[in-house]
Parts: structure tokens; sequence; C-alpha cells
């Protein structure tokens, strides 16, 4: 990937996800957390880290992002409010996107609602279900 | 005989744990001369001294045997204690159960023996003890302050600010020391020079203080209150009382091609020279290694054009004798020259520096007028790794560098960085580190504005490699994180190098009788509760010369160690250490052995007259000891061939007699 | 009936109060362990270590005695390590010609920050005194109980 693409690709999963990731201090509190772990190959920490020196096509090659929960966990703890989730449900985001098929159809969603679940972790497993 | 108390202590658990204490007691209680034994829990604490002084008014104690710690913490505090109950303090003696026994052992009938057979040698002691009453020394009401760096100039204007007279000896030509190199100032980023240089000017113009500039301490004669040191004033060749310091013969001086140390060597100056325009005293200096009227006795420009007639080639180093009541080391340091790494390339790469050379890189006093220019080809640097660590946090064992932690680099470093990234913003700036390492008020906070706000790439790693190719740095370093090795064309890479103390403290610590540690810091009296004052009575540190130190820490330990000598200098009268040496007039030979050991003079003969057999009179030389100037080493007693020479307070029956007990078992 | 009891020696350390004196305080607050054979006594400096001294241990049944003092150039009192130094060069020589074995005696410079190495001293001299066993060369027999 040119130099501007890969720019570009960071840009926009920044812009997407809204995360700041600058504010990292890898204290690796995410990754102690997660309940994933064993499932993933990229860790919540180096997922920021990875972020941060715009290494996105890695990220997004990888099986992980599929195996992240959206629990949230990690958001809930970080310190510094770097919410490593949102760059992992950006990422996955921009790969559902670049596969351009299925889109879950308005339709469907009451059927798969659950009241108990918050709401973002409802959108973030439509998407994730539905690729 | 004497009526003895043993008081042991539990020091909470320290002690009381590994020693049964109770047993200890009760065995002491036995030893003769024993009359009174009990344990207490602190015998520190208000109570336990309550607990003691009780103890020696219903038994009519004649001495007094605390079990504890060591004697070095709490002597002081049981022997007050004593001296208010009317019992001589020097019948006090403390058995040390802590360092030396709870301490290091685990069994507890091991440690319990030992605790009790150190308290039996104690016991034996006091047997012997007898009471001693210190004398009084007059204060010399004058404070000396060596090195005149940041340090250097609080505790001089601290001292004079209460009323007292301090000379400060520096041994460059000016006053102001590292900081005064410095361009600007973590957290805040003032400018150094703004917030030094009006000190400096304080300094010069309070009446209360003399700087002695381009001097150096010569010797160190005499003790607490009464010291005399001898400065060397060291030839600058030029008149300080004339000089104007108008600078035309630094302008005008032929000789251009001197390294100039002020700059680090980044550029150069003349062989007459003022090291920057605020200096203080501002009067130059002629550096006889390059003048060449100094050389060949052929030029002599400074000399026509000084219109005040203040150069005088043939002056001479003058010896300046002055008497103080207390000395101040503030020696402080130097980065280390990081020449020994060789494969970070300071030594063959022209744009690798070291922190305090790009601080001059980057002062709008040094040598590119504030603008960042590399040194090699003076370009601007776009891209730029620091370095952290470097000769740092190295094992104690093997010569790589110093074990401590610098403590100021990861702060210059964020400096450094965040000043770059504001001032230059198309630069990529890359920091490796071991750790950051950032406590302090504002100082994380700081360190995270770099990151987050300057966008300063920080890569937890270690640079191992740093060539030059074709004016590019290549440079080879760890991004342990990630677990890459990173490849990374760089204009410019910076050193954060280790602190290492001057290296003239070593030789004053010598003549001050002040203990350093293995690395050349000084000691401290206690790490934690006399952290400004050597173990040597009358001494006391100031800044970095005690251990790494930032601008804040230094001020304000430059301030307590004036604060201490303040409170040494409003005594009229110091009392003595009574532990001094005494002749016995009836077996002293007159051999002078004991003069010639003697490091203070505090022996002298006089001719005695004596009876004699028959009603003759005989007139004998013998020894006295002047009290106020002996120190108590000892030294005599082992030198006096007739046993006439003893040390009060360790006398050789005491000595011996704890000897005894130890090997009686 | 015989003693079966394990042999620990007796040794006396005179260690100097400004230096080895606070390195033993630091060996004590770093919890570096010596055997409990080592018993310390303060004297100022090392120079107040009189000969007699050592032959009075040794005399009372010491095993080992152990002088510690401030590094050369080090001394508080400036000068005093130095003669203790040669003092204790002449004592030991006379020791040896007694047949004291050399190792029973030794003279080490540490400083107060060196609780390590006084832990260390320590442990070494005791183990070489215990190897050596008993001093019974120059023990008074009287002083026995």
């Amino acid at each position: 990937m040119s130099h501007d693409k890969k720019q570009a690709a960071l840009d926009e999963i920044l812009r997407s996800s809204g995360v700041d990731v600058r504010k990292c201090m890898r204290c690796g509190k995410c990754t102690a957390t997660c309940p994933a772990f064993d499932e993933m190959e990229y860790h919540p920490h180096q997922f920021v880290y990875m972020v941060e020196k715009g290494e996105i096509e890695k990220l997004a090659a990888s099986p992980s992002i599929f195996k992240c929960l959206s629990c949230f966990a990690c958001m809930e703890r970080c310190p510094r409010q770097v919410e490593p989730a949102k760059l992992i449900e950006a990422v996955r985001l921009s790969v559902i996107r670049e596969k351009g098929a299925n889109h879950l159809k308005p339709e469907q969603v009451p059927a798969l609602l659950d009241e108990d679940l918050p709401q973002q972790a409802i959108t973030s497993a439509f998407r994730k279900y539905s690729k | 005989m004497q009526r003895i108390g043993v008081f042991i202590c539990h020091c909470g658990t320290n002690i009381a744990a590994t020693v049964d204490v109770k047993a200890v007691a009760e065995a002491l209680g036995r030893e003769p001369g024993v009359v009174f034994s009990t344990d207490y829990q602190y015998m520190c604490s208000e109570s336990g001294q309550t607990l003691m002084r009780d103890a020696i008014r219903e038994h009519k104690l004649t001495g007094v045997v605390v079990c504890s710690c060591s004697p070095r913490m709490h002597e002081t505090t049981f022997r007050k204690a004593a001296e208010k109950e009317g019992l001589n303090p020097y019948m006090v003696e403390i058995a040390n159960i802590r360092e030396q026994v709870s301490w290091i052992h685990k069994d507890v009938a091991e440690a319990t023996e030992k605790a009790i057979i150190l308290g039996r040698a104690a016991i034996a002691k006091v047997h012997l003890n007898k009471p001693l009453k210190a004398g009084e020394s007059p204060v010399t009401k004058r404070a000396l302050v060596i090195g005149g760096g940041i340090a250097g100039i609080q505790t001089a204007l601290d001292i004079a600010e209460a009323g007292f007279e301090v000379d400060i000896v520096e041994k460059e030509p000016t006053i102001g020391g590292k900081m005064a190199q410095i361009d600007k100032t973590f957290p805040t980023l003032d400018c150094a020079a703004c917030i030094l240089t009006p000190k400096m000017v304080d300094v010069a113009q309070n009446e209360k203080i003399k700087i002695f500039s381009y001097s150096e301490v010569e010797s160190v004669k005499g003790f607490v209150g009464n010291f005399k040191v001898a400065i060397r004033k060291k030839a600058r060749y030029v008149d300080e009382e004339k000089c104007t310091g108008c600078g035309i013969c630094t302008e005008k001086c032929p000789q251009k091609k001197v390294p100039n140390e002020f700059n680090m060597g980044l550029d150069t100056r003349r062989a007459i020279y003022i090291p920057f325009a605020q200096a203080v005293p501002k009067v130059a200096t002629i550096d006889a290694n390059y003048c060449t009227m100094m050389k060949t006795g052929k030029c002599g420009v400074c000399q026509k054009l000084c219109g005040a007639g203040a150069i005088d080639y043939k002056q001479q180093d003058t010896i300046v004798e002055r008497e103080y009541g207390a000395i101040v080391a503030a020696t402080g340091f130097n980065p280390m020259k990081p020449t020994q790494y060789n494969e970070l390339g300071y030594a063959t790469c022209e744009d690798v520096v070291t922190s305090l050379e790009l601080e001059r890189l980057m002062n709008a006093a040094g040598p590119t007028a504030g603008t960042l220019l590399r040194p090699s080809d003076k370009k601007h640097p776009h891209t730029i790794v620091f370095v952290q660590c470097v000769g740092s946090r190295c094992d104690a064992e093997n010569e790589k560098g110093k074990p401590y932690c610098s403590k100021i680099c990861c702060m210059y470093t964020a400096k450094h960085a965040m000043l770059i990234r504001e001032k230059y913003p198309d630069t990529e700036v890359y920091v490796f580190y071991i750790d950051v390492r950032t406590p302090g008020k504002n100082f994380d906070e700081f360190y995270r504005r770099a990151v987050e706000q300057y966008g300063v790439h920080y890569v937890k790693g270690q640079v191992g490699k740093v060539v030059e190719e074709n004016g590019v740095l290549k440079v080879q370093a760890s991004d342990l994180l990630s677990g890459e090795q990173l490849h990374i064309d760089a204009d410019l890479v910076v050193l954060a190098t280790a602190v290492e103390p001057d290296k003239s403290a070593r030789s004053i610590a010598t003549m001050l009788t002040a203990s350093m540690d293995t690395n050349d810091f000084f000691t401290e009296a206690h790490a934690k509760l006399r952290p400004v004052e050597s173990p040597t009575a009358g001494i006391f540190l100031s800044g970095v010369c005690q251990g790494p130190k930032d601008i804040p820490e230094t001020v304000s330990q430059a301030s307590a160690a004036a604060a201490k000598v303040i409170g040494l200098l409003a005594k009229d009268k110091l009392t003595c250490n009574p532990c001094v040496a005494e002749s016995d007039e009836m077996l002293c030979n007159g051999c002078s052995s004991c003069e010639k050991v003697c490091p203070y003079g505090a022996i002298t003969y006089t001719d005695k007259e004596f009876r004699g057999p028959n009603r003759t009179t005989l007139i004998r030389r013998v020894a006295s000891v002047n009290p106020a100037v002996c120190q108590g080493c000892g030294a005599c007693t082992v030198a006096c061939p007739s046993g006439a020479m003893d040390l009060k307070g360790f006398s050789n029956r005491q000595i011996m007699a704890e000897v005894d007990a130890i090997c009686k078992m | 009936m015989q003693d079966v009891k394990e042999f620990r020696p007796k040794i006396v350390a005179f260690c100097c109060n400004w230096c080895s004196y606070a390195g033993a305080d630091l060996a004590g607050s770093s919890r570096l362990a010596y055997p409990a054979d080592v018993k310390i006594i303060r004297v100022p400096c090392s120079c107040r270590v009189n000969p007699l001294f050592i032959l009075r241990a040794f005399q009372r049944g010491a095993d080992g005695v152990i002088m510690a003092g401030c590094h050369p150039g080090d001394c508080h009192y400036t000068s005093g390590n130095y003669f203790a130094r040669r003092r204790m060069t002449l004592l030991f020589s006379m020791l040896d010609y007694l047949g004291i074995e050399r190792e029973r005696t030794r003279v080490e410079w540490i400083s107060a920050a060196e609780g390590a190495k006084f832990s260390k001293t320590m442990n070494e001299f005791a183990a070489t005194v215990a190897a050596l066993g008993e001093n019974k060369r120059l023990e008074d027999l009287r002083c026995k109980k």
C-alpha cells in the first residue's frame, strides 16, 4: 500500500472510531481484561499500538477483529479512555464495507433484538453476525 | 559498683519477632550490677522514654543499657532522656540488637543468644563508663559554599538572607553552573536564563556574599564551627577590580580558534573571553593555553585595547585563607561523555549529540542563535531520534555505566521533543525508552502532553546501532511492544547521557572528610531524616552532589541546607564531643609519639613540675590534649608507648571489657 | 563426656563508627544475613584499635578477629586508617611468627554504602575461621572456667 493510501486508511479509522490512540500509555489493562484473549491474534493493546503506527492493513486481514466479543470491558477499564473496542469496531466496519455485501436488512432487526443488551452491543453484534 | 538498668526494645515486631525479648530481659537482669531489667514495645517513644526516666529515678540507676536499634539512630534520644533525669548522658550505652541481630538472623534461639551477648558487652562497658562533660567551642559566623551553580546560589542567598556572611567558591570564571547552559526548564517551559540570571545578579549585589570565581578550595582544616580554608584564586591575567566587562578584548583578540566549553565545544571563542553575556562576575579571563602573548610573548592586543588597564600577563595564583563555621558542598554534576558506546556513534558521527549539546543548539544565545541546525551540514533535521538511559541503569558490577537512574532525562527529553515538535511541526521525533519515569508535580501530565498533543513517537525499546551513510544516520532499534526491529533514517540522534558527579567532588570530599558512596555522590547523615547533612559535623550538602536531582528539587535541597547552616551559625557556642583523648601525666614520658599522629594538632607539650623522691622537684615534659580541638579518633592512644593516652568513652578498659564479654559466651 | 556440638567460632569485629559500623547498619536494614558468630564492637576509628585488643580477644578464646574501617583516603579523621593499616601489618606478621594462622585475622575497608560488602566479607571470614577450627594456640586456659 502506498504511503498516501495507508494514511487515508488510518485517518478513516481514527475518524469513524473517534479514538485518540496517542492517549494510550501502554499499561495493558485492556488486554488484561479481555475475555476473548485466547482467541485473538492481536490483543487490544497491540491493536491500539498498531493503529498508532498505521498498520491498518495487517489488522484488517486478521481474524482477530471478528473474535472480539464487543463486550466493551476494555473501554470500561481503560484508565485513559482510549476505548480499544471502538477501534476494533471501526476496523471491522471498514472490512465489512470493503466487502460491500450483505448488510443487515431493517426488517430482520426486530427478531434479533434482546431487551437486556446495551444498544451499542446490539448494533455491534448485528454488524458482526451479518457479514 | 554501678546500678544499671537494662531496657529491651521490641521495636514493634522489628526486634520482638526474631528475638525473645522477655528472655533477653531476664538473662540480662541476672548480670552483676543490673538492678532493673525490662522490655517495652517502643523504647524511643514518649512513653518508652518515660519508662526509662521513671526507672532511673526509682531505682537510683547510675548506668543505662538500651538494647534497641543502631546507636547511630537513637543514641542521642536516649542520652537526652537520661540527662533530663539528672543522669550523665554518657552513662547510657546502646546494644544494637536490630540491625545486628533481628534484621539479619532468622533463628529465634540464635538471635536471642546473640542479643544477650551484645547486651552483656554493653553492660560490661557501662560498668567502666565515667560521667563526661562536653566542652564548648566558638562558632565563626560565616559559611562557605563550594560550587556556584543553582544549588550554591540558592544556598548562599538563603544564608545571606538570615544575615550571615557567605563565600561562594566557583572553579569556572562565572557562577551559574549547568542551569546557565540550559535553554528552557520543565515542566513550565520558562527560559532558564530568565529565572537564573536575576538570582546571579542578587548574589553579586548582596553585601553578605563574596564570590571567589575561577577559584578552588586548596585545603580545609579545623572542625565544625571553626574551619580554616585555603582558597586558590587562579590567575585569570585580568585584574578583577579594574575590568569593567566591556568585552572589547573578547571581540578583538586575534586567537579565535578556542573550543567554547560553554557551548559544549560546538563553536569557538577567543583566548580572552567572558563565558556568556550575563556572567557574574562580568570579568574577562585569559585562557593561558591558547593566548598568543602568554605562549610566544608576541601579541598584547587586549592590553593595548583595554581602557581600564586591567590586563596583567604576569598575574600569579594567590592563596586566600578564610575562616568558616559551616561548609556546604554544592559541587554539582556533568553529563557523562558517551564515547565508550561505539554502537551509538557519538565519537564518529557529528550529528549524534548529547542532550546538553542539543540544549545549546536550541538556545537563542547558543552557536546557532536558537535555530535547530545539525552540526555537520548546518541543515534543519527532519527526523530526530532520542535515546534514553545512555549510561544509566547499568549493572553495578561491570564497567558499562552508572548503576543509578539519572532521574532528569525522561523529563528533559520530553521537553526537547515537545519544543522541537512545536517549533518545527515538519519534524518526526522518536524517543526510545526503557521506562518513562516522570514522578513529580505536573511531570507526568507534561510527558503525556508530548505524546498526545505534540505527537512524539515514544517507542519502548532501545537503539542498537547508529551508522552514518551519506549524511543520513541509519538507526537500528527495537520496538518491544510489537516485537520488531526498526530501521529509521534519522538526521539527528540525541543521547540522554547519565549524570555523573563533578570530578572535583572526590578531592573536595577528602578535604572535608565527608564520606561518599561508590558512585562519588556525597553520603547524607541519614538517608531519610538528615538528607542535607554529611555525617561529618558542619558539612552540608546541596544539589546534585548528593544524588541526581532536577532544578526544583535542587532548589528545595539548597534552601534546606541553608536552613541547617543558619541553625548552626545562629549558635554562639557549640557543644564539643566529650569523647576526646586524655593524657595521664604520671605515665607520660614526653616522647612526642602522640603529637606526630594527631591529625588536628590537638596535642601540645608542656614542662611541668612533679614531686620527686626525697623532696626533690622534677621537671618533666608531658603531653596535654586540647579538648576543643581533639575530635576523638584515638590514633594517639595506640601510638603511646607508655599507655598514658586514653580515649574517654572508648577507653582501653572499656573496649577490653567488651572483648571479654563477647568472648566469654 | 565428649562435646558433640557443632563448632561455632567466636568472631570479634572491630568497626569504625563512620564507615564500617554504618555499613553493618546498612547490611541490617537491607536484611543481608551473616553468621551470628560475628559480634561487632564499635570504635570511633580503625586507628583506635590497639593491637592489644586483638591479642586480648585471642587470649580470651576468640577464633577470629576482623577489623573494618573506611577506605584509604576516606577516613573521617583524614589519616586514621593509614595508621591502622600499618599497625595491623606489623601485628599480623608477629602473629604469623607466633604460629597463629594468618587467616584468623583480617582487615577490610567497608564504606557506609557497602552493606552488601559487609555481609559478604563477614560470611567469607566466618566460613574461613570455621574451617580453621578452634583457636587453641593463644587461648589463655586460665581464662576458661
